[in-house]
């Protein structure tokens, strides 16, 4: 199957700007410089480029929703804050193909007419921070970043911005404000980014793995890279597996993959032949799903149709013998734990979820306790500014949808029958 | 101008309206904690959701903007099921200590479970979160962060008011507190709105707490008598003491705020007053009924006017003075006694301090209204030359300060008058001089008119009768003017204020109907 990111990532020297250079690397750039801007949209329009950070929204969309006029300058953040949980793709291509993401950036800002990029990257990737930092100082010697790059008279400055550990800083609108210098907050919407953004000025936030992307759309044109997924869901994403399989790790994949095809074909199974029990498809914020309903494909609208998401890809494999219970324990301890405090549903409804589960997996459950759950689940979901609530509701409901038994059998036996097992 | 239909009511109102503001104006009450009409939307207390037609989600009612046709619902299970359950979350870690806590009475959690919720605990107390309890954080304010709802209200006044940014939200999630940064107290002087825009008991102001609760007190509508710029009140009282001044919303004068050196004015009223007429013969003071020293104080002017002539009486008036007492005062100065010797002066001692928000260093409320109302300064000048001189018999003196005259001068200026009748509210160097001592109302006992520094006439009401055995200023004014043989046949300060309208060119037109509860800029002022 042809790749669009991985190609070379098995290339430890692919990071270096020679070998991407010499592997083909920024011809696409030239190619960009040399042509209309219009036509870098249209391509990314035909090539059903959905955003890579879990919304999936398409990207052409959203670069549509610049103003028109270009008296303020406008703002390019990437978003590398890589946090939702069982989500490793973007720390892959920074680390193994930073010069796609950089491609990818000057090409864009090319095409919206931007001349001032934030990196906003996750302060727990360190390393990977600083192969981004030499990343992007390679390109400046380069040419392909700063003043005139390659000679066209388009200037572009990059700087890498490391947040503080924020799970929440990867909202877009909190991004901003933590780039800001300020707390990292939501915004509440309208105004929209695109209109008043980063410092007040209009601004496109692009997760990682869409910018990388462009390049290739570029050079071998968006209807090609549409090809390669299925309606609506164009080119290839990376997908992540982990927990206990044979193979974890990334896979480009196309979104005509079923789950059953990325769990027994490529991560080549459970580990000592176990049964599964559950997967959560697309990042810890996913509705979770049971093993008969893994036969599916793997893009965006066939997983809404089963009530779930495709999310960012990261699929986490729960085997059988795990304790449900003690599984969205750990999620809602999560969330309680990164809800920023700001609206009042979230900051006091994930940490009252928190306390519910760790009773009921503690054996202290009491009856009622579910329908508490779910009554809590129902005063969070969609009323807050951002979708944390929302993202720490939909575990919350389809663990209890899903597996009702397990929940109730803590209460019953007082205590958990899986022996506090995750 | 969108028409729009809530709750089945159609209503049209100005373009970029926000429902919950639109609602207000039809008469429905939408919930709120974070929403402040004077500060930037934060959207985060999600209390004000509605349900609008064609949003597939309930909506922030004070940040979507009515548009044309839409159609608002604020009544239906699903927006009481939101609004129950927000308030649900907000009180499962507050303290309920209601029965210690000086919001009750007034507080938005309280209001709003009376009206919203009603509904028992599902949450065990010792799950509670807990947090830290009375902080001086600085200035007026005491800061319970238990009992915080995290509205953001307090950080966003200090960021967009007064720009001092001296408080922060502090750790995330049910843990996050508000409070300032270690060892940097408040520093600012409006920090008592605070206390106030605080819809819940975690800023209470160190002035008022534990001294009253609040369903026993009144409210008048009133005007802070602490400087020029004529702050709009709200005075608190029980029986006949004041308790607090709120700032009262007034768009044009001081919008929702009041500073803290006006807070502390309502004192004055309470304390260390003259509350009864009191004649001092031979150095020994004498109360005495009110005919008394009406009787004294006409003759002994009378005297003077007499035997030496209208230049050896003076009158001198106070710009804490409403503008119908100023407005006798020169009648009864130039039509009566026919004295040159009349004006007022506004330099005020002790502190002049000033900023370009509310402060302003004219420390009276009305030198603006005595100078429309041709009152002078240089009459003041003149006059205190002439008692220095010793060419005075009968002084008349309203208020309790000479302008800027030190307090321990005024006794020796004064005692080369052979009488000296003071009118005023309080102790002090004056009415200790005085050889008659007429108690006056202070501005919570009496009505009227103050035009503040920008020339706006605003009325103030009063809260309670006048203390002890004081007197309203008109009423001592005209009681004189008439044993002198003035005529005078007003009912009120409100008969008075037609009659000053009539005369006086920059009042021209306005009655206390007019002037309402905001006042009206006087002719010639913006």
């Amino acid at each position: 199957m042809e790749t669009v990111l991985t190609t070379h990532f098995d290339n430890g020297q692919y990071r270096r700007v020679d070998r991407y250079v010499e592997l083909g690397g920024y011809a696409a750039l030239r190619q960009a410089l040399a042509g209309p801007k219009e036509r870098i949209v249209d391509e990314v329009k035909k090539a059903n480029l959905r955003g890579r950070g879990g919304a999936g929204f398409p990207a052409g969309v959203k670069w549509g929703f610049l103003p028109k006029d270009l008296s303020r300058p406008r703002i390019l953040v990437i978003n590398a804050d890589e946090g939702e949980p069982g989500t490793f793709k973007d720390r892959q291509i920074m680390s193994k193909g930073p010069h796609l993401l950089i491609e990818g950036i000057v090409i864009s800002s090319f095409a919206l007419t931007i001349h001032t990029c934030y990196i906003y990257i996750r302060g727990e990737f360190v390393r990977e921070a600083k192969i981004l930092e030499e990343a992007v100082s390679e390109a400046y010697a380069g040419g392909f970043l700063g003043k005139n790059i390659l000679g066209s008279g388009f200037d572009l400055d990059v700087t890498v911005h490391r947040g503080a550990g924020a799970y929440i800083c990867g909202e877009e609108t909190s991004t901003i404000n933590s780039l800001e210098g300020k707390r990292g907050w939501p915004r509440v919407k309208p105004p929209f980014p695109a209109s008043v953004g980063a410092f007040g000025l209009p601004t496109i936030v692009n997760n990682v793995e869409t910018i990388a992307d462009v390049p290739w759309i570029v050079t071998h044109g968006g209807e090609k890279f549409a090809s390669l997924g299925v309606e609506k869901n164009g080119g290839t994403r990376l997908v992540g597996i982990s927990g206990p399989v044979n193979r974890p790790g990334i896979y480009e994949l196309s979104a005509a993959v079923s789950l059953r095809e990325v769990i027994y074909t490529h991560a080549g199974g459970l580990k000592d032949g176990k049964a599964l029990k559950a997967v959560i498809p697309g990042g810890s914020s996913t509705p979770v799903l049971r093993p008969d309903e893994i036969d599916v494909t793997f893009d965006i609208e066939s997983m809404m149709k089963i009530g779930t998401m495709a999310g960012t890809a990261g699929i986490i494999v729960i085997p059988e013998g795990s304790c449900m219970v003690r599984a969205l324990l750990v999620l809602m301890n999560f969330y309680a734990h990164e809800s920023c405090g700001q609206c009042t549903p979230c900051r006091e409804g994930t940490g009252w979820l928190a306390r519910i589960m760790r009773r009921i997996e503690e054996g202290n459950g009491r009856h009622g306790d579910i329908e508490l759950i779910l009554d809590v689940c129902d005063n969070m979901m969609g009323r807050t500014i951002c979708a944390l609530a929302d993202a720490a509701v939909m575990p919350a409901q389809s663990f209890i949808w899903k597996f009702r038994e397990e929940f109730d059998r803590h209460i019953h036996e007082k205590k958990c029958p899986f022996g506090n097992r995750f | 101008m969108p028409t729009f239909t809530i709750n089945g009511i159609v209503a049209e109102v100005s373009e970029g309206t926000m429902i919950l503001e639109a609602a207000k104006q039809i008469g429905i009450e939408i919930p709120h904690y974070c929403y402040h009409p004077k500060l930037s939307i934060a959207g985060n207390c999600r209390m004000c959701l509605v349900e609008v037609e064609k949003f597939p989600k309930l909506q922030i009612s004070c940040n979507t903007v009515v548009t044309e046709g839409m159609v608002v619902r604020t009544d239906t299970e699903k927006v009481r099921k939101a609004v129950t359950g927000v308030l649900e979350l907000m009180l499962i870690h507050h303290p309920i200590d209601c029965p210690i806590c000086d919001q009750a009475g007034e507080c938005g959690l309280q209001n709003y479970y009376m009206k919203f919720g009603l509904h028992k605990s599902r949450y065990p107390l010792e799950d509670k979160v807990h947090k830290k309890k009375v902080q001086d954080i600085g200035g007026q304010i005491v800061l319970d962060a238990e009992r915080c709802i995290l509205c953001s209200r307090c950080v966003r006044f200090l960021q967009e008011v007064t720009k001092t940014c001296e408080m922060e939200f502090f750790d995330r999630g049910d843990h996050s507190e508000i409070s300032i940064f270690p060892g940097r107290p408040l520093s600012n002087r409006y920090t008592g709105n605070l206390a106030d825009i605080c819809p819940v008991g975690a800023l209470t102001n160190k002035d008022f707490r534990f001294k009253c609760r609040v369903w026993f007190l009144k409210s008048a509508d009133s005007i802070c008598t602490g400087c020029a710029n004529g702050c709009n009140i709200h005075a608190d009282f029980k029986g006949d003491i004041l308790y607090r001044f709120r700032p009262r919303r007034s768009d044009a004068v001081n919008h929702t705020w009041l500073c803290d050196i006006g807070r502390h004015e309502y004192k004055k009223a309470n304390e260390d007053r003259l509350l009864t007429p009191v004649l001092r013969e031979g150095g020994k003071p004498t109360a005495v009924a009110w005919d008394a020293a009406l009787f004294t104080t006409a003759f002994k002017l009378r005297e003077a006017l007499e035997e030496h002539g209208p230049e050896s009486v003076a009158v001198i008036a106070s710009p804490q003075s409403s503008n119908e007492e100023l407005y006798l005062a020169r009648r009864l100065a130039t039509e009566i006694l026919r004295t040159p010797n009349f004006g007022f002066a506004s330099r005020t001692p002790g502190d002049r301090a000033a900023d370009d928000f509310l402060i302003k260093a004219d420390k009276n409320p009305n030198s603006r209204g005595a100078q429309l109302l041709g009152v002078t300064g240089e009459g003041f000048d003149r006059t205190v030359m002439a008692i220095s001189e010793g060419r005075i018999r009968a002084l008349l003196v309203f208020g309790n300060v000479l302008a800027d005259v030190p307090e321990d001068e005024i006794g020796p200026l004064l005692s080369s008058v052979s009488f000296v009748a003071h009118v005023g509210t309080n102790n002090g160097a004056l009415s200790r001089a005085a050889h008659a001592v007429l108690p006056s109302a202070s501005f919570a006992e009496r009505g009227g008119t103050f035009t503040n520094f920008a020339g706006r006439v605003q009325r103030f009401r009063p809260a309670f009768p006048p203390r002890g055995k004081a007197k309203n200023d008109l009423e001592i004014l005209a009681e004189l003017a008439n044993r002198m043989g003035a005529g005078w046949a007003f009912d009120g300060e409100a008969s008075v204020f037609r009659a000053l309208s009539a005369s006086e060119a920059p009042f021209a037109g306005m009655s206390y109907e007019s002037l309402g509860d905001q006042g009206q800029a006087a002719g010639g002022s913006k």
